[in-house]
């Protein structure tokens, strides 16, 4: 196993500035949220601009990190002290952090310029924009980096950010608690990620990924590092929708579409993959931590495919899609660095393909009143070919279709599953075959079929600005797989950043590069999106939901999370708080205001003696005086 | 000797004590205050001679001062009193109460 390169400390050329892919999306947010109204007219432009101008300066950062040689490939640069003697702020850009860079920027300006359409009919797009660019910058300076620190303050950006825009539309009440249920989830996640910080601090004395290489990591217990690779899997668990923190994300489609394509399909969840891969060293050095990465992502993968199998809400089967997809990057993360290359490759490939389709999924909500129930779609192919026809493209990078991008990041995560075990293996097997199922029913039910329209629908083709930008993400759909996979390319560009994997540990390759596992994926796929051509392209859909078996019921209300997390969590929670509420308002209240009333009740009764009587005040004198007198002769014959 | 000038003293005062705190009018209480100062004046005198030492005598000249002084700013407030509320009785000013 080949270790990663030296972070090397150097601070020239266009990486010397790559800061600014952080500061041009945070001055835009800065602009729109101070300018206030008056910059509403031109608002969505700047905000597209600075998104554009971070994208930029990550293509510059990308070419000169491209004109490197491999091992000078990982530059950090101080910019300035952040907690002194502690931590330094600083950027940390390598194979690792530029791939996120891109992803986020490219795509994230690719749905800044959808959602000029997409929002255009709304008041406070310019809102809209500057939490964009808020999430964007947050979301840069957690991959760009280069302490747990900075990773921990854009984590916590990010997470804002994702609260601001799930409760965009905080009038209606389910948005505004989706954002609340999203933003608590996430901070049980946030408190195990914090005290894997602090856990590391203690142990290793510093914060900077240079410190924390695997020569460092091997001198620490296994133990220690076993619970730090848990910490942070909690964290990552928190973020990325795994189980069992999962329960927010479904929730989290409250949000106006293009945040749900940007943060909660493309980018943000996928941070939980980033802190997995970039903390490699502490998991490598821990297999029990690993191993239960593992089972989380495969446990996810499963619940995912099959909260989406049952889901009419076309957002949330594709939500519940990528929490599935998520499983299967968290699966390759915890496989080592034989996993790592397909587990970010799948996350780039995916970053492309379910924006492609979230940014479809919206589209067809735009022309059909925002109705979500696929169950009143239907037979919309011939109305939006375009998005139709991008949309089918993502479904089909998704199910993993020969030589789409999908087939190739999955099949390598399956393949590397297999290789290390065969239930993981076979099980991430079974969960392609889901996917192919759930996504065909989706695909079915909304672009053929007979209309089950609402009677004042009258579907049209989205404008320009939002089909161009489905486009461009469905041509990544289609090449980027192949391009990253093939030939080891992207294994071979991440290696400066993870490692390369010894050879034993990489599955051989087979002819024609297809193995019985693929072999086993692809007829469980076909035989998936048969099945759903069978139940909902062939037959009739019916526009209410039948009520379904015990399965489906299972299934519609999320593998009953919510019900668990309220038996486990809530229901306790709320008696605790009730056994507080009773003790504070009947002990503490209590004493506090049983001691005013008696001071006031003896108060209003020793008043009385005020009469405003001069003889009376005379009198006390003389009572006072005689025991002053009294008193003096005591003493004195004492 | 001395203890005859006591007890007139004692007399005096009781009865400028009772004074006080029996009558309404302000001026008679006032001049029970007065003849409560002189009982002390007379008991502080008594006590000097009966010590030889001029130090009764002295703080009998004080009490008078400060009783003069009493006297100018009492008799000023008493008058006030009477003109704003047509009455000098001490029963008739109670508005500073509970």
């Amino acid at each position: 196993m080949q270790s990663p390169a030296e972070i090397v400390q150097h601070s020239g050329g266009v990486i010397g500035v790559s800061w600014l892919m952080i500061a041009l999306p945070l001055l835009g947010a800065a602009i729109l949220l101070l300018g206030g109204r008056r910059t509403n007219k031109w608002g969505h432009f700047l905000g597209v601009a600075m998104s554009l101008g971070a994208f930029v300066v990550a293509v510059l950062s990308f070419v000169e990190l491209l004109g490197l040689n491999p091992e000078d490939r990982r530059r950090a640069f101080e910019l300035f002290e952040f907690i002194p003697g502690m931590v330094n702020m600083g950027m940390l850009i390598d194979p690792l952090s530029i791939s996120f860079a891109l992803l986020i920027t490219g795509v994230g300006s690719l749905i800044h310029i959808y959602s000029i359409g997409y929002m255009s009919h709304d008041r406070d797009r310019r809102r809209f924009f500057a939490y964009l660019n808020l999430f964007v910058a947050a979301m840069l300076l957690l991959v760009l980096s280069d302490n747990y620190v900075g990773l921990f303050i854009g984590w916590e950006g990010v997470g804002l950010a994702s609260y601001l825009l799930i409760g965009f539309w905080q009038h209606k009440p389910s948005a505004a608690t989706a954002a609340q249920k999203a933003f608590i989830v996430n901070r049980v996640g946030d408190f195990g990620l914090l005290i894997g910080i602090f856990t590391i601090w203690t142990t290793f004395g510093s914060l900077a990924f240079a410190d924390l290489t695997h020569q460092v990591t091997g001198q620490a217990s296994e133990g220690t590092l076993t619970a730090i690779g848990l910490l942070l899997l909690l964290g990552a668990c928190g973020k990325s929708a795994q189980l069992p923190l999962q329960s927010w994300l479904l929730d989290a489609m409250e949000g106006p579409t293009p945040v749900s394509a940007l943060i909660h399909a493309a980018t943000m969840v996928t941070a939980g993959v980033y802190l997995v891969v970039r903390s490699g060293a502490f998991f490598e050095a821990a297999p029990t931590a690993q191993l239960v990465v593992t089972i989380v992502g495969v446990a996810t993968l499963l619940a995912g495919a099959i909260i989406g199998c049952a889901k009419d809400d076309i957002k949330k089967g594709l939500a519940g899609s990528t929490m599935s997809q998520i499983g299967y990057m968290m699966l390759g993360a915890g496989l080592g660095p034989a996993g790592y290359a397909f587990a970010i490759g799948h996350l780039i490939t995916h970053g492309f393909f379910k924006a492609n389709m979230f940014l479809g999924a919206g589209s067809v909500m735009h022309a059909m009143n925002d109705e979500v129930d696929m169950r009143r779609y239907g037979a919309l192919f011939s109305v939006m070919k375009v998005t139709a026809v991008t949309f089918i493209i993502g479904y089909l990078a998704i199910i993993g279709f020969p030589l789409l991008s999908g087939y190739y990041t999955k099949e390598g995560i399956i393949e590397t599953a297999m290789h290390h075990n065969e239930i993981l293996g076979w099980l991430a097997v079974l969960g392609a075959g889901l996917t192919g199922f759930y996504m065909s029913r989706m695909v079915f039910m909304t672009f053929f079929g007979k209309k089950r329209w609402a009677e004042d629908a009258h579907p049209h083709e989205s404008p320009a600005v939002m089909t161009v930008p489905l486009i461009i993400l469905s041509i990544g759909s289609i090449g980027l797989g192949a391009y990253l996979v093939l030939g080891n390319r992207f294994l071979t560009f991440l290696s400066p950043a993870v490692g390369l994997p010894q050879p034993a540990d990489m599955p051989e390759p087979h002819v024609f590069g297809v193995g019985p596992a693929a072999l086993a994926t692809l007829a469980l796929v076909a035989a998936g999106a048969a099945f759903a051509w069978f139940r909902y392209g062939a037959a009739e859909v019916p526009a209410v939901a039948p009520r379904g078996s015990f399965l489906t019921t299972f299934a519609r209300r999320d593998l009953y999370g919510d019900a668990l997390n309220e038996a486990l969590l809530m229901r306790p929670g709320q008696w605790l708080t009730r056994i507080a509420v009773f003790f504070d308002s009947r002990g503490v209240d209590g004493l506090v205001n049983g001691l005013a009333a008696g001071i006031g009740g003896t108060s209003g009764r020793l008043r009385r003696v005020q009469t405003g009587y001069v003889r009376s005040y005379a009198l006390s004198i003389l009572f006072g005086a005689a025991a002053v007198v009294g008193a003096l002769l005591y003493v004195g014959n004492m | 000797m001395t203890t005859h000038y006591l007890v007139l003293s004692a007399l005096l005062f009781a009865i400028g004590g009772v004074g006080v705190l029996v009558r309404r009018n302000a001026i008679v209480v006032f001049m029970c205050v007065e003849l409560m100062l002189n009982a002390c004046n007379l008991a502080f005198v008594t006590f000097a001679r009966q010590h030889g030492n001029l130090d009764g005598q002295l703080i009998a000249f004080f009490v008078m001062v400060v009783a003069a002084a009493e006297v100018v700013i009492g008799l000023a407030i008493i008058v006030m009193i009477f003109r704003t509320r047509r009455s000098a009785s001490v029963d008739n000013a109670n508005l500073l109460k509970y």
